[in-house]
Order: structure tokens, then sequence, then C-alpha cells
């Protein structure tokens, strides 16, 4: 080994806690870098393989029924591929040994051919007998929680008639990706399955022979959707047509892109900063060593080594650190694509997964954590090569400082010394100081953005579940029933109160903007099912009017008092102007709220409700199931506390990792920059530090400089740290908004207060350790030597 | 007879470097009197700075016992020794030491803050010639100018003794004989004890008593009847 690359091990040894400290910082931006591009290509990838390979539809739409024939003119479409004709509906079940009441989306295989369209991949077992109507295929993770397996099987009330249904195989689909059942708000493998059963069978059971209610078309390439969707609502809509609609609002492939996005935005947004950080680190570091080591420089140069020569010799010690980080980055970046490719296992059903992270993303990943260190090290290890041997080998100017207006203003305060050294200190180097702080500011920051989620998750968890939804459960009938039946609901065994509702599938209006959504309706004073104003009162809607959610009015564009036109896709398909009177806040969906009474006599129908609202005697909960089990025209239920329960449980342990993470993250950038600027002060000082020992100041006197001036920058830091940390939790919260659900920006007085403290604590705790450092300075020999 | 200052008793000093043992002092017997200034001569190495470190509390003696009047400064702890830098010693140093982010005003302040009976920072630095140039930094100052403030640093406290540590080794000549005066008017003028470590045997003549290093003992002591005013040495 070359006496020079002996130095850099050496060096590099000595320096180990400022290379780790900075490594580390590095290393997050690649482990974040490698999980979030990682993971985004692998479930995007996944997906188009799936989508592909399984033929996942374009275009989707429901009717009431439609003769078969239509088929054939829907396939003539201009730009339709290909078209499938399904028998889509839902139906309690009746599960030997599940107390609750599950609900089984139920769908038609057709029964010559294989699918043509969203086509199941079978798990375990076979396809359905065309010929058997009761052999059925259930989707694999209903299947596996209720331990089913072929040959197993169950009842299930289709249209009042209960019928014995057996398990011939399990499947998976890309329609299904994400299984949610009609009304709830998280998935439940337990009380809800998908069930494809043959064609024969379904329009038997559910009287749609020569017809179908659901109907799938692929498009041909480079087709865009919309002429399609709307020649195909035209078709459709003699038949009771629901709106087509597009991959974008279908249920499953919407949530699966809301993740993808998410993890786009996070590959986008964080690796940047930690790759900053991790950049002026090195530099500021680089700089120090250059510094101290200019008479090494100037005698490599007398010696003969070359310009080109010194400049690698520094490069290769950042690129030291870059090896650590990426390293580290690389295990820890493994460990966490892990988890969350775990996390994604248990939320999405793919038959195969690609979540493993390719080796060109490791590479990606490693290649931008050395650039960054390089980055960071080229202006010193440039400035080492220029120097020139003569000049490198005499001592450095001292440091010029000058007076400025500051320092009247410091003079007129009467300020210590000390605190006089700390402050010039500061202004001297103004472009240190402040990037110095804003790396801390960005520990504060990360901290504040993934902790606010706590706030609002409360928050949204409060609203949906204790303010507006107040249900334990929600009833839901196959098609509109008399409101008399809430009556009967309420003498069920365990209901304590039952509330009506309406849902009328519609397509809001505005301008040239508009959009596809469910308008509900309930009377004035409903205890159960409430509308609150942005105060947090209940509303009741005026008749006549329309009450919107925040989002679906920004969408529409459209203000209080503006007119919007509806039009009906249920009843008698009729288009009304409504006045928009007020808007809402709503986390879950897009909501739309009418007078029930007013839309009665707007339908000019006798009262009627589509959705019965219910509490529940928690003590007589079998009986209550029981009986729903057999009752006919019941066609799912959806159990808020059992929603509530899991998405509680789903976010408690999200954010736990959540939280663990970024407030890891946060100490590392803190320790990062803080034992790095103090080691360096510390080199820089420690003569003039000396000194002042030997002029009769205490340790804690002499530290008060060092320490002062790096608590001084942290708490600089953490009022720009609330402000980036805001801005962040405000840009997220903006990416998390779909139509699906609204994350609101809750940033309450404690999140900043935590954020401060651990940033603070993790500071005090890194100057400290440099503190010991300045506690065994020896004073006789820094006296002596002269840098 | 004047008052004894300084009062040391066989001390030692070693430094342990590995596996070998550097005997900085091998038993000092000194004594040092109220008012003098006393130079230090000897070859690098022969132990004169070791013996100011111990003296002004900067170090401990490996072993032997130290008294400054009729305090033992031996065992002193750290704390110990801190206050008794900041009471009774004035430092200099060849290379000034002084904190270059303070002008000579404020690096005056930094230790009349502290002193319990200091001389206004105005009237140090007016002592040392350097009435005019207060409110410039040390970038903004000649090697002789800092040394100067260095030394207006370290008799604003009005300490009982000043302990100069190759004052002139930086220095040019003319600049040389210009902190020497200084050295020499403060002595006269308050009575500080002082003691002054130098290569150039020729300061020598304007000290009331010189002590000669050899190998970490003294070889030598030697007590001037008159002084030369510094002006008077040639170099």
């Amino acid at each position: 080994m070359h006496a020079i690359d002996q130095k850099l091990l050496r060096d590099f040894r000595r320096l180990w806690i400022q290379a780790l400290a900075i490594a580390l910082v590095l290393a997050c931006g690649v482990a974040i870098l490698l999980t979030s591009v990682g993971m985004y290509k692998a479930l995007s990838d996944t997906r188009s393989a799936y989508y592909e390979r399984n033929r996942f539809a374009d275009v989707f739409a429901h009717t009431t029924r439609a003769p078969l024939s239509l088929l054939a003119e829907i396939e003539s479409i201009d730009g339709v591929q290909s078209a499938e004709a399904r028998i889509s509906d839902y139906a309690i079940l009746d599960l030997p040994g599940y107390a609750r009441t599950a609900v089984g989306h139920i769908i038609s295989l057709p029964e010559t051919s294989d699918p043509v369209l969203n086509v199941p991949l079978l798990v375990s077992g076979r396809l359905p007998a065309p010929l058997n109507p009761d052999e059925v295929v259930v989707n694999a993770p209903f299947a596996q929680e209720h331990g089913y397996a072929p040959g197993d099987s169950f009842s299930a009330n289709l249209k009042g008639r209960k019928r014995e249904l057996v398990i011939v195989g399990t499947a998976l689909s890309p329609e299904f990706i994400y299984t949610i059942g009609p009304g709830a708000l998280m998935p439940d493998d337990a009380a809800f399955g998908i069930i494809w059963m043959s064609e024969r069978a379904a329009a038997a059971a559910f009287d749609m022979t020569g017809a179908f209610n659901d109907v799938s078309l692929s498009l041909l390439a480079g087709m865009q959707s919309e002429p399609v969707i709307d020649a195909l609502d035209t078709l459709l809509e003699p038949y009771g047509g629901l709106g087509a609609y597009g991959r974008d609002t279908q249920m499953s492939d919407a949530f699966l892109d809301a993740e993808i996005n998410q993890l786009r935005g996070m590959s986008v947004i964080l690796p940047p900063i930690f790759f900053c950080i991790a950049a002026f680190l090195v530099s500021m570091v680089m700089g120090r060593i250059i510094a101290l080591e200019r008479s090494e420089i100037g005698l490599l140069k007398a010696i003969g080594y070359s310009n080109t020569a010194i400049c690698l010799h520094y490069l290769m010690l950042a690129g030291l650190i870059a090896v650590v980080g990426v390293g580290v980055g690389w295990i820890a970046g493994t460990l966490l694509a892990r988890s969350l490719a775990a996390q994604y296992a248990e939320f999405f059903n793919f038959p195969y997964v690609i979540f493993r992270v390719s080796y060109w993303v490791y590479a990606l990943a490693g290649l931008a954590g050395l650039a960054t260190t390089s980055l960071g090290a080229m202006q010193a290890a440039l400035k080492a090569a220029r120097l020139a041997p003569a000049i490198a080998m005499q001592p450095p100017a001292p440091t010029r400082f000058k007076r400025s207006f500051i320092d009247e203003g410091m003079a007129r305060m009467r300020l210590a010394q000390s605190t006089v050294m700390i402050l010039r200190s500061l202004l001297r180097w103004p472009l240190r100081s402040f990037l110095t702080s804003l790396g801390l500011a960005l520990a504060v920051a990360s901290m504040i953005a993934a902790t606010f989620i706590n706030d609002a998750l409360d928050e949204i968890v409060d609203l949906a579940f204790y303010q507006t939804n107040r249900q334990d459960a929600v009833l839901l009938f196959s098609e509109d029933v008399p409101e008399a039946a809430i009556e009967d609901v309420r003498n069920l065994p365990g209901v304590l109160q039952a509330e009506g509702q309406q849902h009328h599938a519609a397509i809001l209006r505005h301008g040239h903007l508009s959009k596809r959504t469910a308008v509900e309706t309930r009377r004035p004073g409903s205890d159960l099912s409430r509308v609150l104003n942005t105060q947090g009162t209940q509303l009741n809607v005026p008749p006549g009017g329309i009450v919107l959610s925040e989002r679906l009015a920004e969408h529409l564009d459209i203000r209080p008092g503006g007119q919007i036109e509806v039009e009906f896709l249920t009843g008698r398909r009729e288009t009304y102007d409504v006045t928009v009177t007020e808007l809402v806040e709503l986390y879950f969906g897009l909501g739309a709220y009418m007078d029930l009474e007013a839309m009665n006599a707007l339908f000019r129908q006798a009262p009627r409700v589509s959705a019965i609202n219910m509490t529940m005697d928690d003590n007589k909960l079998d009986a209550l199931h029981a009986v729903i089990k057999e009752t006919p025209r019941i066609t799912g239920i959806v159990e808020m506390k059992e929603n509530r329960r899991s998405f509680q449980e789903t976010i408690e342990e999200n954010i736990l990792v959540m939280n663990t993470i970024y407030t890891v993250v946060a100490v590392l950038i803190t320790i990062g920059v803080t034992y790095n600027a103090a080691r360096i002060q510390l080199s820089e000082r420690a003569r003039e530090l000396a000194s002042l020992r030997i002029l009769g100041f205490g340790r804690g006197e002499v530290s008060y400089i060092l320490m002062g001036e790096m608590m001084l920058i942290a708490l600089v830091a953490q009022p720009f740290g609330w402000a980036i940390g805001a801005y962040i939790a405000y840009l997220m919260t903006n990416s998390f908004t779909s139509d699906l659900y609204a994350i609101p920006l809750v940033l309450k007085p404690a999140t900043f207060t935590l954020a401060s403290l651990v940033v603070l604590g993790a500071a005090m705790g890194s100057v400290l350790i440099v503190r010991q450092r300045l506690d065994r300075l020896n004073l006789v020999s820094v006296m002596k030597t002269r840098e | 007879m004047p008052e004894m200052i300084f009062r040391t008793e066989g001390i030692t000093k070693v430094y342990e470097t590995g596996e070998v043992k550097v005997y900085a002092l091998a038993g000092v017997d000194l004594a040092l009197y109220k008012g003098e200034l006393t130079v230090l001569l000897g070859p690098s190495g022969s132990g004169k700075s070791t013996l100011l470190n111990i003296l002004g509390g900067l170090d401990h003696a490996t072993d032997g016992r130290v008294w400054f009047g009729d305090t033992e400064l031996t065992n002193m702890s750290d704390r110990g020794l801190t206050r008794y830098r900041r009471d009774h010693v004035g430092f200099v140093f060849q290379f000034y030491n002084l904190v270059p982010s303070l002008t000579a005003r404020e690096n005056v302040q930094l230790v009349t803050d502290v002193s319990p009976d200091p001389m206004p920072a105005e009237e140090a630095l007016s002592l040392v010639g350097l009435g005019n140039r207060m409110d410039h930094f040390p970038s903004e100052m000649s090697g002789g100018e800092q040394q100067r403030v260095a030394i207006a640093r370290a008799i604003a406290k009005r300490p009982q003794i000043l302990l100069c540590d190759e004052p002139t080794g930086a220095l040019d000549s003319t600049t040389g004989v210009q902190v020497l005066e200084v050295l020499r008017d403060i002595n006269e003028r308050f009575g500080t004890t002082t003691v002054v470590i130098t290569h150039n045997a020729e300061i020598q003549r304007m000290a009331h008593r010189v002590i000669f290093f050899q190998d970490g003992r003294i070889s030598e002591t030697r007590v001037n009847e008159t002084q030369l005013s510094p002006s008077e040495i040639v170099w």
C-alpha cells in the first residue's frame, strides 16, 4: 500500500465519529431512495404485469338490467377492443362458525368460454362447472380468513333464497387488489368476500336470464376513455345505467394509485433533503481538514505529488464516507422495503409479488450517495490541489473580522465578551451558520411532517366516527324500501335506534366540470348519521338545496349560492338545477347531501329509504346477526365499530413505525449536523478557548462559548423548522388527498414542542460529547503549536 | 531582601511518551522575589517553559512542591488553579493568542470582566501605547501591536505575577524592544513580579535576576546589580 493511502486510512480512522455521523445522514437518503423508488417501481411494475396478464378492463359500468343483445352494440363503440357483460350483485352470507354477517360480492363467469376481461387467477382448485349452480370460487384472502379450502361450503341469501354454495376454488383478481365492501371505510376480508359463480347460476339467482347489469370494456391502445364512457352512458341510459367510469375511479385501482403516488412523492421530496445535508456536512468537514493539513499538503507537493493526486486523495476520503453511508443505507433500505412490502402484502392482494428492489435501484442509490459526497468534497479538494506549496507551508493569515453596525448594537447592549465572541463568529461565517441552522431546521421539519399525522388521523377518527357517523352499523338494501322498514328494523333484537337514509347515484355538473358521486339524503335532525358544518354543529339541508363537501365543491369550482346541475341516475333519471347552500368538511369520499323529504317530492315517490343506520346492544349482537342473515332484501351490513377498530388499529401500527423512523431520522440529522459543526468549531477555536482557560476562565465559561454558539444556532433553527415542517405537512395533505379520502392539516403546539425537544435534546447531547474533548484539552500543548 | 513570592522544592516533571520517559524537570529548587524581573535562559528543552507552566498553574509537577506566597499549588484542584490564574497570574505568549473575533479593547475586557479589581481596558491599552488602536481587530494589527494587546490583557487584572514565554520570539528587534520597554515599565510602575523566558541572552541585562537552565536543572543563578534599559540592549 502506498504511504498516501496509509494516510487516507489513518485519517479516516481518526475521523471515524464525524465520518459516521455524516454517513448516517447519507444512509437515510440512500435508504429512503431505495425504499421509495424500489417500492414504487415494484408496485407499479407488478400492477402493470398483473393488469396485462389478467386483462384488467379500462372502463366499467353498472345498470339495473340490460339485455345481452346490447353487448354487440357496446362492442362496436369506437375504440373498444373487447367487452364483457356480467351479472354482479351483493348477497348476505351465512358462514358456519361466524356469528357476524358477511357480505358477498357475486360476479358471474361466462358459461361457454373463459372470461375475456378481469380474468380471475386461480390460486387453488378449479372454476365452477357451468352446469352446477352451487359451485363457486371465492377470493383467496376471504378463504384464508375463514380457513376455507375447495370442498368447504357456506350459505348465501340470494334475493331471498338461501342457498348452500360449495367452494371449488380460490382466486385473485386484478379488480380486487384492494378489496373493500360497499359502504365500508376499511378492507375487512372476513366480512367481505368476492364470489364467482357460473353465469347460468347467477342469472337464475338474480333473475337476469338473457340480461346483464355489469359491463367492462377494454380499449384499443392509445384510445382515450372519455368518448367511450360517453357513448356507453348513452347506450345504457334506457336500462338504468349508473354512469360509466374509467380505471381512475375504480375502487381498487384508485387506492393502489394513491399509494403509488405517495411513494413517488416520497422518492422525489425526501432523499434530496438528506443528500443536500450530507453534501453540506462533507464540505464543512473536508474544508476544515484541508485547513488543518495545509502544511502537509505543502509538504506532499514539495515532495512531488501532483495536484491531481492530492485532489483525489481528499476525494477518496469523502468516498470512504460515501461507502459507509451507502452500505448502511442499503441495509436499512432493504429492511425498510421488506417491512413496507409486508404491509402491502397485508393490504393489497397480488398473486405474485415482485416486491424485490431491483439491482439498478441499489446502483442508483449508491451512485447518488457517491455523487453527493464527491460534490460536497469537491470545493475543498480543488482548494487543496490549487494551494501553492510555498504558501501552503506557511501558517494561514488570521481570520479577518470587521466592525459593522451590529457591533454598535452589541456594544450598546453591554454583552459579555464571550457572548460577543459567539455572535461575531455566527456573523463572520453567515453562510455556514445559515446552512447549519437550515440542517437543524430540516430535522425539526421532518419530525413535524411525520408526527402531525397523529393529530390529523385523530381528527379524522373523531369527525368520521364520533361526530358524523355515530351509528354502530348500516343496513344496505338491494333496492329502496318503504320508510316503514325503519320500524321493522327497530323491532329487530338488540336494535336501540334506527334512522333511514337514501343514496342516489348522480352526476353533478357545473359548467364543463362534472363528477359522478352519490347524493345522500336524510331527515332533518337525524342523530346517527349527521352532516356537520365547518363549526362542527349539525346541519339540516334546506329543502331544494344541496350541501357539498369542500373537495367536491373545489372539484366543481362552485361556492355556496351557486347553482349546479344534478343528473340522477336512479328513479326517473331526471336532471335538476340545485343551489349549493353550504360546504362541509369531509375526510372520506366526496359527499353531497339533500333533504329526504324534498327528495321524495322531487322523485314524486312515497317515502323510501335505501339504507338504515342503527345503534345496537352489544349483548344481543349474535341474535341480531342471526336475524339479518335470514332477512331477504338486505344486501349488506357495514359495521362501523369494526371499521373504526380496524382503522385505528391500522393507523396506530403504521404511525408507530412512521414516528419511530422519523424520530430516528431527525436525531441522525441533528447529530450529523451538530456534532460535526461543534467538532469543527472546537478545532478552529482550540487555541482561543485554551487562551481563555489560561486567562482564568473556568471549564463552564469556556464551554459556554462552544455550546452557546451551537445551541444558539439550534434555537434559531426552531422557528424555521416549524415553518418548513408546517409547509411539508401542507404539501403532504395535498398529495394524500384524492377522491377517496383527505387528510386535514392539523398542527397542534404539542407537535412543534415535541419536534423541538427531540432536536434540541439531540443537539445538546452531541455538543456535550464534544464538550468532553474540550475538558480534556491540553492547555500547554495547544498553546505551544501554531496552526 | 525582598519578600519571596515563589518557592519550589525538588520539582520534577516527567513526560511519558510510549515507552520513553522524558525528564523535562529533574529536581528544581527555586526562589523568586516580589517585584523582581527575572529572566530564565537556556537552550530548547532545558525545562524553562515547563517550569513556567507549573508556576502559572497550567500544569502539575510529577514530584516536588510549589508555593505561591503561603499557598501551596502542588496538589491544587483544577478549579483552584483556574481561580489562581484568574486572580493572580498574567500570561504573555510568543504567539499572542488573541481572540480574533474580538477587538483589542474587547480582548482586554475578556479579563477585566472576570477579575476582582481590574483597571479599565482603556487604561491597560494606553499603558502599552495602544490608546489609539483600541477598536481594531487582531487581523488589523502588526505583530508587535498584537503582542502589546496581549500584555495589556495580562496586566489589566493587576496581577501579582506576569509570566512571559518568549514574548519577543516572533518579533523583529525594533518591535521586540518596544515590547520589552512595556514589560519593564509595568514592572517598575506596579512592582509586578515578572518572569521572562527567552532564547536571547542579551535580554538578561535588563533583569534583576537571571536563572540559567540546562537539562531540566538550574545550572546557575545570577543577580544583576544594575539593569540596562531595553533600548540599550543590542541584538
